[in-house]
């Protein structure tokens, strides 16, 4: 096991610096610069913020000199925000997307996971059919419009829940639960589907055999397994929903990473491009690292593969 | 009393394609350490006679359309869910066709074992997991205390039926179902897992029904035997009857079909055509259109009743049934010789 997770921990460093170079190389053959804008600057002080930020040195030099910054944990300044490091950014905005995704991720798990077990229970009864069209309706309405629609709802008809900012516990709720009931969608269709299979097994039917209750024959013989596609599926998720949400984070103005993915690209912010990406990146290796070693955890016929 | 007594079990499965008459009425009992063997060709409905006595058919599309299963005085049949936990693993035990499904991966063999126990008693964890090795080992499974912590995947196809064995027995039923349970198993491994039934049935003296399309099976450890057809009973009665004075033309014309009985040399015999459609009613014998005995009077126009010779030897009405005759004798030579290995078509234009 200790082999297992330091190999992939090493494949994860290859992949993130991969993915670093190319996004270097890629923001580096751009046309333009993040210091072109409509108004003529002088070509001296051009010149002088150029070598500031080492866009004198060509772009392999520059690569490698990133490279050994980023390797201090030093992911440079921005190239747009004046005396702002991109750190900082990262630093003030990345918690607020992790408290978001969190509670999201929570709403997600406690509606999705109960909504696919009685699904699959109850399958071809109305217990079924209701939670799955909502999940399907849940799947097909972008958060775009399912967040404007529960906005119009529970802020503008009903006054109960403010519907922009992000300064106490009632603004977190339009949010979160714009975003938890999308991927909420996601976790019922999936249990609903590895429960089914599970409880399809030959083995099922040996269990009742026994006189198993079917409650233990739920949760005891066929959870673990059920559970694995949503787990699978948790992997991406997870960095999907902490990374923050651009669309939901611009909807109800929330102050979270979401928005620095669009702006630094629009600004041409190469620092921020990059730092963001490789945070987004190494968070994807590191849930799909846990996800293994969840699922090895519970499979126990991967333990000996 | 007999410890099981089925009569008039009917199954029927409401499929898109029409009703799939999987058990058509079917009667038979089980005494206290009793074998009875069920025989018949896939689709005979063996399987899903077992499965109806513990209601473990899926429902829908399933459904028990009637009939009484009488055990220890109780129907099975009628039973509330509750009732019916009480007894499948304590009073009556099955053990399934594959073992390498039949077990959960997921789950420890140690797990799996003392379940059966504690679902049905107080018995504490230590107490239950010196049961389950016991049980291991007395199906002979090698240093069985540290086995039994084993998953399922860690064990071959003969040792999980081992596993499922002990795992049937633990509680000690008072009935063992046995669904074709060495089908799936290689030939050495098969002769193995039957001597295993017998040895625990003969020290617990529990009744077992054992489903089988093995007739060699069936000769060498049933009691009683039932051949089944088309989710009926064609003929039934003590293993030397059925074998030795085998009056149906079906239950005779399976026998045929063992290769240990034929002439070296020879075209394997087979016969002809497929079990007949059970989506669709049938009148008549179900056998009729592949019968390979002569057509001389067309099929019995009602569904065949069963005929007790008095001794417990019973069968389906049949022209053919008032001799013993083995077949090669009552069909006409060149019959006898080629025709049953040859092509279904002329019977079933009979049938139309």
């Amino acid at each position: 096991m200790v082999k297992f997770i330091g190999l992939r921990l090493l494949q994860g460093a290859i992949v993130l610096l991969a993915i670093y170079a190319v996004t270097f190389f890629l923001v580096a053959m751009t046309p333009g610069s993040p210091f072109s804008s409509e108004r003529a600057i002088r070509p001296e002080i051009l010149a002088q913020i150029e070598a500031f930020y080492g866009y004198d040195k060509p772009a392999l030099e520059r690569f490698w000199l990133s490279l050994v910054n980023m390797l201090q944990g030093e992911f440079g300044p921005s190239a747009v925000y004046a005396n702002r490091s991109v750190t900082d950014i990262i630093g003030e905005a990345f918690p607020v997307s992790l408290q978001l995704g969190g509670m999201a991720l929570v709403i997600a798990l406690l509606l999705g996971i109960p909504a696919g077990i009685i699904a699959a229970v109850k399958r071809n009864t109305w217990l079924d059919y209701l939670p799955m069209s909502l999940a399907m309706a849940g799947i097909c309405l972008p958060s775009f419009v399912m967040g404007p629609m529960l906005a119009l709802l529970f802020g503008i008809i009903l006054r109960l829940l403010p519907v922009a900012g992000w300064f106490g516990p009632e603004y977190w709720i339009l949010p979160a639960g714009t975003l938890g009931l999308v991927y909420a969608a996601y976790f019922a269709r999936l249990t609903r589907g590895g429960m089914l299979e599970m409880l399809n097994q030959d083995w099922v039917r040996t269990a009742r055999a026994k006189g198993v209750p079917e409650r233990q024959i739920i949760f005891k013989h066929c959870l673990k397994g059920g559970l694995i596609p949503a787990i699978t599926f948790l992997g991406p998720a997870l960095a999907g929903i902490i990374s923050g949400s651009f669309v939901v984070e611009t909807i109800f103005q929330v102050p979270g990473l979401g928005q620095w993915f669009v702006r630094g690209a629009l600004n041409r912010d190469d620092f921020l491009i990059l730092g963001l990406t490789l945070l987004f990146a190494a968070l994807i290796v590191v849930m799909n690292l846990l996800v293994d070693i969840a699922q090895v955890a519970l499979n126990p016929r991967l333990k000996h593969g | 009393m007999a410890l099981l007594e089925v009569s008039g079990l009917t199954t029927h499965f409401h499929t898109r394609n029409g009703v799939v008459r999987a058990v058509d009425g079917v009667s038979f009992s089980v005494d206290r350490g009793e074998t009875l063997g069920i025989v018949g060709e896939s689709g005979s409905g063996k399987s899903v006679t077992c499965y109806s006595l513990l209601r473990l058919i899926p429902e829908p599309p399933g459904r028990i359309e009637s009939g009484t299963a009488m055990f220890d005085g109780q129907d099975l049949l009628q039973m509330t869910q509750a009732q019916l936990r009480q007894v499948r693993g304590k009073r009556i035990s099955m053990i399934f066709q594959d073992p390498m499904t039949s077990l959960n991966p997921y789950l420890r063999i140690s797990t799996q074992l003392v379940e059966a126990l504690q679902v049905h008693s107080d018995i504490d964890d230590k107490a239950a997991l010196a049961k389950a090795i016991a049980a291991l080992e007395e199906v002979g499974i090698p240093e069985a205390s540290r086995r039994v912590r084993s998953y399922p995947h860690e064990f071959s196809g003969g040792m999980r039926q081992r596993v499922m064995i002990a795992m049937a027995l633990i509680t000690d039923p008072d009935l063992l179902i046995a669904d074709e349970p060495t089908t799936a198993l290689d030939v050495t491994v098969q002769a193995q897992i039957l001597e295993i039934i017998r040895q625990r049935q003969e020290k617990l003296g529990t009744a077992v029904i054992l489903v089988t399309h093995d007739l060699g099976v069936v000769a060498g450890t049933c009691d009683k035997v039932n051949v089944m057809y088309a989710g009926r009973i064609m003929e039934s009665g003590t293993a030397e009857q059925v074998f030795y004075e085998a009056r149906h033309p079906y239950t005779r014309a399976l026998q045929k079909t063992i290769p240990s009985l034929q002439k070296k040399g020879q075209k394997l015999f087979t016969i002809p055509g497929l079990p007949p459609d059970l989506a669709k009613p049938i009148t008549g014998c179900a056998f009729y259109p592949r019968c390979p005995y002569p057509k001389v009077a067309g099929p019995v126009g009602d569904v065949p009743v069963l005929r007790d010779l008095g001794n417990g030897h019973c069968h389906a009405e049949c022209h053919f049934c008032d001799s013993t005759a083995p077949i090669e004798s009552v069909l006409p030579e060149d019959l006898a010789e080629d025709a049953v290995v040859g092509d279904a078509a002329p019977a079933e234009g009979g049938a139309a």
